[in-house]
């Protein structure tokens, strides 16, 4: 699988692990974009983590909104484990849109790196 | 519990516009549970404000910290060392916490960043309703478990009034009647003579008419 080489990858032991602090704190070490990669809706082991994945996710990204960095810069996506090409156009996607959003204004210098949380390896 | 909610982030950035380096004191009592003021809650809203700030241009610190009640003058004490070079106190309780770090702090900044709203339980995760209007003397006892005061729009004490209709008051049909739900209780319960009794004008002196209120319990008084 060939996916954009400025990816950072965390891993996260379920998408609903996922906390509104764990994604503010990407954006101030300086990610330009997130990414939580979920597991496919309904498929989720623990049942609805990925659910609450995406509404916290939409929590941070109305946050990221009224404080000024733009919540586009961050997206939910529900892929799983065996859909490696999926995660490459995913990964590829969100560069594009990073790309066209430009480095984040939190960036000193810019190193261009984007981070990724989600449960896909 | 007391219900609190955050206020918008761009009004409490605006109370703290001149400062550069800020303590947000959350409490680890109800609005913990109401999910307004505790650990996870005030490090997001320090993280929100660092980030607001940074692309301004104008950095700002953040020191954060729990109290475990903000409305004990004990726990308050406990922050002494941190709010020695702080420009401004950011506390994340319900009014009562605000005012008990104001007192103690004089030369300091305090600002609120909550709005409290009202004494409460939640319904189900994430929605939390009033519950009790603080009259300072119960009624509960004889309105069948619902309070009249804070349930019935009109905090009448002989409902229903004429707005009621099909169980729902009149100021939306998305809220019950508090007379009709205690009507039909004390129906169920048989005992609708109780809400025959005469009953004297409720003494709202017990409530804020009064002014402020003060609760004495002499035999725990220390010294
Ligand atoms: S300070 Fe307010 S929010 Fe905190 S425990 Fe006391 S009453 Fe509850
Ligand atoms: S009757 Fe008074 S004390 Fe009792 S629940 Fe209603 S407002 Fe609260």
């Amino acid at each position: 699988m060939q996916y954009v080489p400025n990816i950072r990858i965390v891993e996260m032991p379920c998408s609903g692990t996922i906390d509104h602090r764990v994604l503010l704190q990407a954006f101030e070490d300086g990610a330009d974009g997130v990414f939580v990669a979920g597991c496919m809706e309904g498929d989720c082991h623990f049942q609805k983590g990925n659910y609450r994945a995406r509404k916290r996710v939409n929590a941070v990204k109305k946050l990221l909104d009224e404080i000024g960095l733009g919540g586009e810069r961050l997206e939910m996506y529900n892929l799983s484990a065996a859909m490696g090409p999926r995660f490459a156009e995913i990964a590829n996607e969100m560069t594009e849109r990073v790309r066209r959003l430009g480095p984040s204004p939190l960036k000193k210098q810019s190193a261009g790196t984007m981070e990724k949380e989600g449960d896909v390896a | 519990m007391i219900i609190a909610q955050q206020k918008p982030i761009k009004d409490i950035a605006e109370m703290i516009a001149d400062c550069k380096k800020v303590l947000l004191v959350g409490c680890a009592g109800c609005v913990t549970v109401c999910l307004a003021g505790g650990e996870k809650e005030t490090e997001i809203l320090a993280a929100a404000l660092r980030i607001m700030r940074r692309l301004q241009d104008n950095p700002l610190e953040t020191v954060t910290y729990v109290a475990t009640r903000q409305c004990d003058p004990e726990y308050i004490a406990t922050m002494d060392n941190l709010v020695k070079d702080v420009d401004a106190i950011i506390s994340l309780a319900c009014g009562v916490g605000v005012q008990y770090i104001a007192e103690r702090y004089h030369d300091k900044w305090v600002v609120p960043a909550l709005d409290t709203k009202f004494i409460g339980g939640s319904k189900v995760h994430g929605v939390w309703e009033e519950k009790c209007g603080l009259c300072g003397d119960c009624v509960l006892h004889r309105t069948g478990g619902i309070c009249p005061i804070i349930r019935c729009s009109k905090s009448i004490l002989n409902g229903p009034c004429g707005g009621s209709q099909y169980g729902k008051c009149e100021i939306s049909k998305d809220v019950d009647c508090a007379w009709q739900l205690i009507y039909d209780r004390m129906k169920a319960l048989g005992r609708l003579d109780k809400l025959m009794e005469i009953q004297p004008p409720k003494d709202w002196s017990k409530s804020r008419d009064g002014g402020p209120r003060k609760a004495i319990r002499e035999d725990v008084m220390i010294g």
